[in-house]
């Protein structure tokens, strides 16, 4: 098990919980309960019904005729777009919302930068009947108003960050200040699979369901389990964690991490970690940060607000470290551009996000019977703004 | 001895401030500790500034951004505290994130903490036990010490732990919450102070937190062997400056 979390909470070199002493409690009652409480056959049946009637699952795999023509090989998208609310986000807050009941909180908080977590984690929050506390950095709130006037329809509170940079790394520290002073009624609901043990592992988990159902599907389709390859975009990397879980021992399957080079590597406007980053603590999580050189975390750029995150979780670290993963670094335009092409040649719209997994083909070649599964990890009508100001639409 | 341990002997209750340097203008450093000495402060904190201070309310937070953006960083600290030992005697310890102590490099840290005269550091997000594994040995080479702190929701069997490795003092946070000045203490506060008293550890504790003015200092150093004042020290630096130092710390006590 060379790529599953170990006792202390980390993945090889990475991870851990680094967090001041006034959040050991909620951690180590974290820590003690998740696995017992996610095994629980109560807990599995109330996920799993979640999961199939309330989100939508299993999301289809669909085989891309027309990509797979123009790429000469065999491409697969995992439908994540398909979700409630319309990416795999929901498949990790269905699970924390149950697991918050269960720990008997009463108040739920999450960061979010898009707003599709907060978006996500308002949705669970109004089904289970729980308060919930949306943090936000305020330049995000004024970039994403469509996704704010969904929370607060939800029923959630949504709050500017005014700190640092006022972007998503700053309504992560808002939200882990709120659960400093509420520690004991409050559950916090991280979106990706970044902070600190247990949150990679457990967020892993819960998005764990779309590998699960791959390997499932694909039996179906192509007669085996494994593709050829693994292909996902990458920020702080829930929707990678749950594509390549249970492949994750598996070698003979390659993975392909896509993390947003912005405007270009060395233009000072990038999100691309695995080439900026440095071994740093950022969010209580040891693991690649964009930071300088006195150990300040720098703020970094994408033109998709889900991949504009300085950092990349632990289990990513590793998995760059130990080169079980390839990482590529996709610019803004190439992005864009395989957005469109996605949109034309299959008649789905990606989120920009999604578009950066795709923009990877035109860079790589396979053989004619590789088969390669995508991430669909989410739709493109969040950011049909930015696409309609990118090509004049 | 350790001047923390001296100091910790000493009769009476102990004021201890936390500043951070490079506020408000980056060569205030200096100056800010010999108004603190002269003033009668018992102990300094002085605060590495970090671009993401988790566990900070909003005016240590500004004071950290406005400090990085004066041009604050390890080095330039370092270089600040060159010689503060030929004027200045109370224990001096850093209080700073761990982030950038890691790109430093933890033992360079060290070192250099030693060389300056530096008695302790305080990293409120460096979990213990990853301490005691990785880093003790440096730092006691370095005859720094390391204060741990703890909080209300701290549990007994952990505050045990942490005094039997303590050395110097614990650094009691006042409540559960992040930094920043409040008016007064509530019951269950006091109760958690009366509590951890109760305990009879081998190690002092100063409690942080909430203290900033009179009535909050003494309140807590009724339960504790003094109190640390951070945010409403610095606010005092935004409002009055520095020159307000001896007035400011002659109203506490």
């Amino acid at each position: 098990m060379k790529y599953t979390v170990d006792k202390k909470g980390f993945y090889g070199n990475y991870g851990g919980a680094f967090v001041p002493e006034m959040l050991f409690p909620n951690l180590d009652e974290l820590e003690k309960n998740y696995i017992k409480i996610i095994n629980d056959t109560d807990f599995q049946n109330d996920y799993n019904n979640l999961l199939k009637d309330y989100v939508g699952r299993p999301t289809p795999l669909y085989f891309a005729e027309r990509m797979s023509g123009k790429y000469k090989c065999k491409i697969y998208f995992k439908r994540e777009d398909l979700c409630h609310t319309g990416a795999h986000k929901i498949n990790n807050t269905v699970g924390q919302i149950l697991l918050a009941k269960r720990l008997g909180k009463k108040r739920i908080i999450a960061e979010t930068g898009a707003g599709q977590h907060g978006v996500a984690t308002a949705t669970v929050c109004a089904l289970a009947g729980i308060e919930c506390v949306i943090y936000m950095g305020a330049i995000d709130i004024k970039r994403q108003a469509p996704n704010v006037a969904r929370m607060k329809m939800l029923g959630a509170s949504v709050i500017a960050a005014e700190s640092g940079s006022k972007t998503l790394k700053d309504a992560t520290n808002e939200a882990i200040r709120d659960w400093i002073n509420n520690p004991i009624t409050t559950h916090y609901i991280i979106g990706s699979v970044v902070g600190p043990h247990p949150y990679p592992d457990m967020v892993a988990k819960f998005q764990s369901i779309v590998s699960k159902e791959i390997k499932s599907q694909l039996i179906e389709k192509e007669g085996t389990d494994s593709p050829d390859y693994l292909i996902a975009n990458i920020g702080g990397g829930s929707n990678a964690a749950g594509l390549y879980y249970h492949y994750l021992e598996d070698e003979k399957v390659k993975i392909i991490s896509v993390e947003a080079a912005g405007e270009g590597i060395e233009s000072g406007k990038s999100a691309a970690t695995s080439v900026l980053g440095k071994t740093g603590i950022i969010h209580g999580s040891k693991t690649l940060l964009m930071q300088t050189k006195d150990g300040q975390i720098v703020e970094p750029y994408s033109i998709s607000a889900g991949l504009d995150y300085p950092g990349v979780g632990p289990l990513h670290a590793h998995l760059l470290e130990s080169k079980r993963a390839e990482f590529m670094s996709i610019t803004d335009s190439d992005a864009m551009l395989a957005g469109l092409e996605v949109s034309k040649l299959e008649g789905i719209i990606p989120a920009i996000e999604t578009a950066h997994a795709f923009a990877a083909f035109k860079y790589l070649n396979f053989k004619p019977n590789d088969i390669i599964v995508v991430n669909f990890s989410g739709r493109g009508d969040k950011d049909l703004n930015t696409y309609i100001d990118y090509f004049k639409l | 001895m350790n001047r923390i341990d001296k100091k910790l002997k000493e009769e009476g209750k102990l004021l201890s401030i936390y500043f951070t340097a490079g506020y408000p203008s980056l060569d205030d450093t200096v100056d800010i500790i010999f108004k603190l000495q002269e003033s009668g402060v018992d102990m300094i904190e002085i605060g590495l500034p970090f671009s993401d201070p988790l566990a900070d309310g909003p005016t240590i937070q500004d004071s950290s951004t406005k400090a990085i953006k004066n041009g604050m960083n390890t080095n330039v600290l370092f270089d600040q505290l060159k010689g503060i030992r030929d004027k200045v005697s109370i224990p001096l310890i850093i209080m700073g994130y761990f982030n950038p102590i890691l790109q430093y490099g933890v033992e360079d840290f060290c070192k250099k903490c030693n060389e300056i005269g530096i008695d302790g550091l305080i990293i409120p997000d460096l979990p213990i036990d990853y301490y005691e594994a990785n880093y003790k040995s440096i730092f006691e080479e370095n005859h720094l010490y390391n204060m741990f702190l703890i909080a209300p929701q701290t549990s007994d069997e952990r505050i045990r732990k942490i005094d039997s490795i303590s050395n110097g003092f614990i650094y009691m946070v006042s409540s559960s919450s992040i930094t920043g000045s409040k008016n007064s203490f509530s019951p269950d506060q006091i109760n958690y102070f009366e509590r951890i008293e109760k305990m009879n550890l081998k190690t002092p504790r100063i409690i942080g937190f909430g203290v900033g003015n009179k009535k909050t200092f003494n309140s807590v150093v009724k339960y504790s062997k003094g109190a640390i004042i951070g945010s409403a020290f610095i606010k005092n630096l935004y409002e009055h400056g520095i020159d307000s130092i001896p007035s400011y710390i002659g109203s506490i006590r």
